[in-house]
């Protein structure tokens, strides 16, 4: 019964947060002169045509790895905001790598995924080293590594070293992968879901697995639920700090992969950029849990494209921006205020307890 | 009419043509027949992430898609693109545009390219156009492309031929082959006029970061640098940061150049002064004849190239500060329309 009354309590907190998303978004909209049940209706029946829901289960899927890479990283309060340039750099060197081997399509599908994982594992590793052995705060050095990253690929990405610039294009991109290096896409009558969709739920499996049922994944809960009392336990928090980096630096690498090898398959400056922010933001949103940050991403998504409507209605499309804070915001004072009520009545219970017990 | 009058002439004259020839055909269409030419009932822009106000380029896109839409008496939409939007996410909304009945539409900047090869063989009633790219392979689609560097030559003769120091400067948004082209241009135009003259570099900010389009102080620093290291005159290539470059050039005492639009007629009084010239990108002229191609006989497909020759490029004259160097400047646009001089495209 208690159970049953806290999983309600869960549940309660990102519905009425979407709720009051909702109602803000609709005395915005108000506001801004449009009529806001007609537009709500308009951009949720656009949203909800199949063909917009496989487009959108594609754009989820950047935003659900960048979710976990971000979560992996929220375990030990280590805010990674360098997925953004790991992603890239990883998607460029995954292209450059890609159009220049020649292999049977699984083996090279394969190298170009592990060389993405590589570089933004190496990447954040960097950070991570700064933090552990000089500690310097990972916020601050991953920010700069971001424009470090965009420096590097700006020197690289030039028609003088790895990449090419077609006639009459403004374009730059690097040669295309071959056909051998392309995900195949999943067919559906509405359209095609992007290969990577196998990809992310693998990750997403795996992330589950290694934070529940393995020993490190253990020692990475303990000690962002209780640092000083894991140290105590043996635990060393430098070393989980590196790996937990590093792991969440893998993970981001593969961010570009939905786009890159199942889509454009080449890396050219109009590569999507700012995915990486989109990431901590679905993170929170979906509380680190892997089918939450899935939820959370397939939703911000939704957002997304449903917003393209709205600049055909003639209202802004930032409206959507807000609506997406909006909901972060009041995701993060639901979820307190449960806590706060949870805590309140655990407080009780042990009261009763010991009121109750013989003396 | 502080444009210099030929050029002037072809810019009135690539402006009104066409539009004159779609007001006709609007009109011709109102009674629609089998055999009357195509109608255009919306017109839709579809721009970059810079989106309008970006007191330049853009903004002139629009001013020629507007008025050719206002001839025509149809609605002009505008839509933009986000930073991180995927070839998918512009794909879809110029499908979304297109659905909804606009039938002539303009997506502005080459990273349309892709999306609009796909969405504009879906859509073989509607006309589009792509400024900034000429890869797009359709028989609905106009590629509008700008000779930069032929505009940007002049206005490099022109900083040749006025600096007093011999070094002049070239300040670029973002480090893109779109604007390589202005700077090789420009480059090529000050050797032309004054071999030995130095030309100093800078970029403000380097791909996917197009902050470099939007940042007047950053431009200004830039621009004070550059006048601190003996530059006296400084073509600004920067969209919207270039307001920080002709306050720069007030406070330095030295010429600042401006880009796309006659940015002597936009600037504050106070700068106005050291504003030498400006090279003008016409992007109206594109729009313009876009639109009123689409709504008459005259659709062409393919590549539209707008250069000196045919008032798509060019350079302004407000102010009176090059009155006296007019002739000369001139006689290099003769050149090159003349095809006796090829300005290069890439530095």
């Amino acid at each position: 019964m208690a159970r049953l009354r806290s999983a309600g309590l869960l549940l309660l907190a990102p519905g009425a947060a979407f709720i009051l998303a909702i109602v803000v978004a609709a005395v915005i909209l108000a506001l801004a002169g449009a009529d806001p049940l007609a537009t709500l209706r308009d951009a949720l029946a656009y949203g909800l045509e199949p063909a917009t829901l496989v487009a959108v289960t594609n754009k989820a899927l950047p935003y659900y790895l960048a979710g976990i890479a971000a979560a992996v990283g929220f375990h030990l309060r280590l805010f990674n905001i360098g997925i953004d340039g790991q992603y890239r750099l990883a998607a460029f060197a995954a292209a450059v790598i890609g159009a220049v081997v020649t292999l049977p399509a699984p083996l090279h599908i394969a190298l170009m995924i592990g060389v993405a994982m590589v570089v933004g594992w190496g990447w954040a590793a960097i950070a991570g080293l700064l933090y552990v052995r000089r500690g310097v705060n990972v916020v601050i050095s991953t920010i700069m590594l971001n424009a470090v990253a965009t420096g590097l690929i700006a020197y690289l990405l030039s028609p003088l070293r790895f990449a090419q610039q077609a006639a009459g294009s403004n374009n730059i991109t690097t040669a295309t992968i071959p056909e051998s290096g392309w995900l195949s896409s999943i067919p559906t009558p509405a359209g095609d879901i992007n290969g990577a969709l196998v990809l992310a739920v693998l990750i997403g499996l795996g992330y589950w697995f290694v934070l529940n049922r393995t020993t490190i994944g253990f020692e990475v809960r303990a000690m962002g639920l209780a640092g000083r009392a894991a140290t105590v336990a043996g635990m060393r928090s430098g070393r989980l700090a590196l790996l937990t980096m590093a792991a969440s630096g893998a993970i981001a690498g593969l961010v570009g992969i939905p786009q890159l090898l199942g889509a454009t398959h080449r890396f050219g400056l109009d590569f999507p950029a700012g995915l990486g922010f989109t990431g901590l933001s679905v993170a929170i949103l979906g509380r680190n849990h892997p089918v939450g940050v899935a939820i959370a991403a397939f939703v911000w998504a939704f957002l997304e494209r449903s917003a393209q409507v709205l600049d055909l209605a003639g209202v802004s499309r930032e409206i959507v921006t807000i609506l997406q804070a909006v909901i972060v915001l009041s995701i993060i004072v639901a979820y307190e205020l449960v806590r706060r009520v949870r805590a309140q009545r655990e407080r009780l219970l042990v009261a009763h307890a010991v009121e109750g017990a013989p003396t | 009419m502080h444009l210099r009058s030929s050029v002037a002439l072809r810019i009135i004259g690539g402006l009104v043509l066409p539009v004159a020839l779609a007001a006709c055909s609007g009109s011709y269409t109102a009674h629609p027949s089998p055999a009357g030419p195509p109608q255009v009932h919306r017109v839709a822009i579809a721009y970059d992430i810079s989106g309008r106000g970006d007191g330049g380029f853009n903004d002139i896109a629009y001013n020629g898609a507007k008025q050719a839409a206002d001839n025509l008496h149809v609605e002009l939409k505008e839509v933009t693109a986000k930073l991180d939007d995927t070839d998918d996410d512009r794909a879809e909304r110029l499908r979304l545009l297109a659905r909804s009945g606009y039938d002539a539409i303009i997506a502005v900047g080459f990273t349309y390219a892709g999306p609009l090869q796909t969405v504009a063989a879906e859509f073989p009633a509607t006309k589009f156009a792509i400024v900034d790219d000429g890869t797009v392979d359709a028989p609905n689609v106009q590629d509008i492309l700008f000779a930069e560097q032929e505009g940007s030559f002049l206005v490099g003769v022109a900083a040749g031929l006025k600096t007093t120091t011999g070094t002049v400067g070239f300040i670029g948004a973002v480090h893109i082959p779109l604007l390589q082209k202005f700077e090789a241009g420009f480059t090529a135009g000050v050797h032309a006029a004054n071999p030995a003259a130095k030309v100093q570099v800078a970029y403000l900010s380097q791909p996917p970061d197009y902050s470099g389009f939007g940042d007047p102080p950053h431009a200004k620093e830039a621009a004070i640098g550059m006048y601190d290291n003996g530059v006296d005159i400084i073509f600004a290539a920067a969209g919207g940061s270039g307001s920080g470059v002709h306050e720069a050039a007030a406070q330095a005492g030295h010429w600042s150049i401006g880009v796309d639009a006659d940015e002597y007629l936009l600037a504050p009084e106070t700068v106005r002064g050291h504003i030498l010239t400006s090279m003008l990108k016409n992007a109206n002229v594109g729009t313009a004849e876009f639109v009123g191609d689409a709504a008459g006989f005259a659709f062409k497909p393919g590549l539209h190239t707008f250069g000196l020759a045919n008032g798509g490029v060019g350079y302004a004259t407000s102010g009176g500060f090059i009155d006296d160097i007019r002739a000369q400047i001139d006689a290099y646009a003769a050149k090159i329309v003349a095809g006796t001089i090829v300005v290069p495209e890439t530095p």
